[in-house]
């Protein structure tokens, strides 16, 4: 018999980084409408500590991913939602990796280099160049509301599975869940 | 021995004073003056857009030179927008009751080579500080280029007031970097 769940770090790297990229959400839509005070100067470096978190986060999960392939989905689901979970899937990775890589260059461009926690310095990417410091900012945003829909999308498509198909896919991605 | 020494002198004093040349005018054009603050421990660019230098400085009478500067302080690129606005502001150079900052030499001194310290008095916000900065002064294209920096303290000039004063934000040194290019003035002494 296959295997039915994912493997415990995908789990966690799973769970954890939902945490993660819904606080960052959230913080980067409060923060950035913030007059400026020290405390909006706080805001944005640790939105940036934990944007680049998440960025070797997903970096780890992808390695593992090609290393430890997910469950196949089960047979009896039509092929048009195992085309649409794939391409939900899919298009999430890119995005994970593509929203924070937007951050570094944005803050690059805006002229406020990112120092990992305070200690670890990024190389700028690209030189100060303010109306591209905008244009970065703009495609930072426009991303994320990209990933924000793929998130409610997977989210409703959980639910709809567990509660209405009641076929317990989410079990797949739960750890205190025993194997069916 | 002693006539070759003589004649040695009185051909380095001759081009020493074939030399002499005095830089008088600034070139506000080719002269920049930037800082350099930290936030949350990260290097922040920023510059001034308008300041002017009134200065003379003969090579090889250093000691006798003099400089002032005066500094437009609405100028300021902070780099940021929201910074710029922030900036001006009554936290900070509180431009509208301060809207200049000067500086005034006191001494001149050569370190060696194409080294000199300058030292005077620095007026910002209407709070005036000793301050030292050493310098290079180099001559190129027939201008004389003077390169230098040095580290202001914030706070000694109250600059960021109230929530602004925590320095684990916005840290209390602030680099100063001057580049003056000033134009030779006519003929020398």
């Amino acid at each position: 018999m296959s295997e039915t769940r994912y493997t415990y770090p995908a789990m966690a790297l799973h769970w954890l980084m939902a945490v993660l990229l819904i606080g960052l959400f959230g913080l980067g839509l409060y923060m950035s409408d913030l007059p400026l005070s020290p405390d909006k100067l706080k805001l944005y470096s640790w939105h940036k500590w934990a944007g680049v978190s998440a960025f070797l986060l997903v970096l780890l999960r992808l390695a593992w991913r090609v290393g430890h392939p997910p469950p196949a989905l089960p047979a009896v689901m039509p092929r048009w939602q195992k085309l649409a979970a794939h391409g939900v899937h899919h298009l999430a990775y890119l995005l994970m990796v593509a929203i924070p890589l937007s951050g570094w260059l944005m803050s690059s461009a805006k002229g406020f280099q990112t120092v990992y926690f305070g200690v670890v310095p990024l190389p700028d990417l690209l030189s100060k160049d303010k109306p591209l410091g905008e244009l970065l900012e703009s495609v930072h945003g426009f991303l994320n509301y990209g990933l924000a829909a793929l998130v409610v999308a997977h989210v409703a498509a959980a639910l709809k599975h567990q509660l209405l198909d009641r076929d317990d896919l989410l079990a797949r991605m739960l750890p205190l869940r025993r194997n069916r | 021995m002693k006539p070759l020494r003589l004649t040695l002198a009185a051909i380095l004093l001759a081009s020493g004073s074939a030399q002499a040349v005095e830089f008088k005018q600034f070139l506000a054009e080719q002269s920049t003056l930037q800082f350099v603050s930290r936030q949350m421990g990260v290097p922040v660019d920023g510059h001034f857009r308008k300041f002017a230098a009134t200065l003379a400085f003969d090579p090889t009478r250093p000691a006798a030179a003099t400089a002032k500067l005066e500094l437009d302080l609405a100028s300021v690129d902070a780099g940021s927008l929201d910074a710029d606005g922030e900036v001006v502001g009554k936290p900070w150079f509180n431009v509208k009751a301060y809207p200049t900052a000067t500086f005034v030499s006191s001494a001149i001194r050569p370190l060696g080579g194409d080294q000199y310290e300058l030292t005077g008095k620095l007026t910002i916000k209407g709070k005036t500080q000793q301050v030292s900065a050493p310098f290079t002064f180099r001559q190129a294209g027939g201008n004389g280029v003077f390169d230098g920096t040095f580290v202001l303290k914030r706070l000694d000039f109250a600059l960021g007031d109230g929530i602004w004063s925590d320095l684990s934000t916005v840290a209390n040194d602030v680099q100063i970097r001057f580049h003056i290019v000033a134009a030779a003035a006519a003929g020398g002494k």
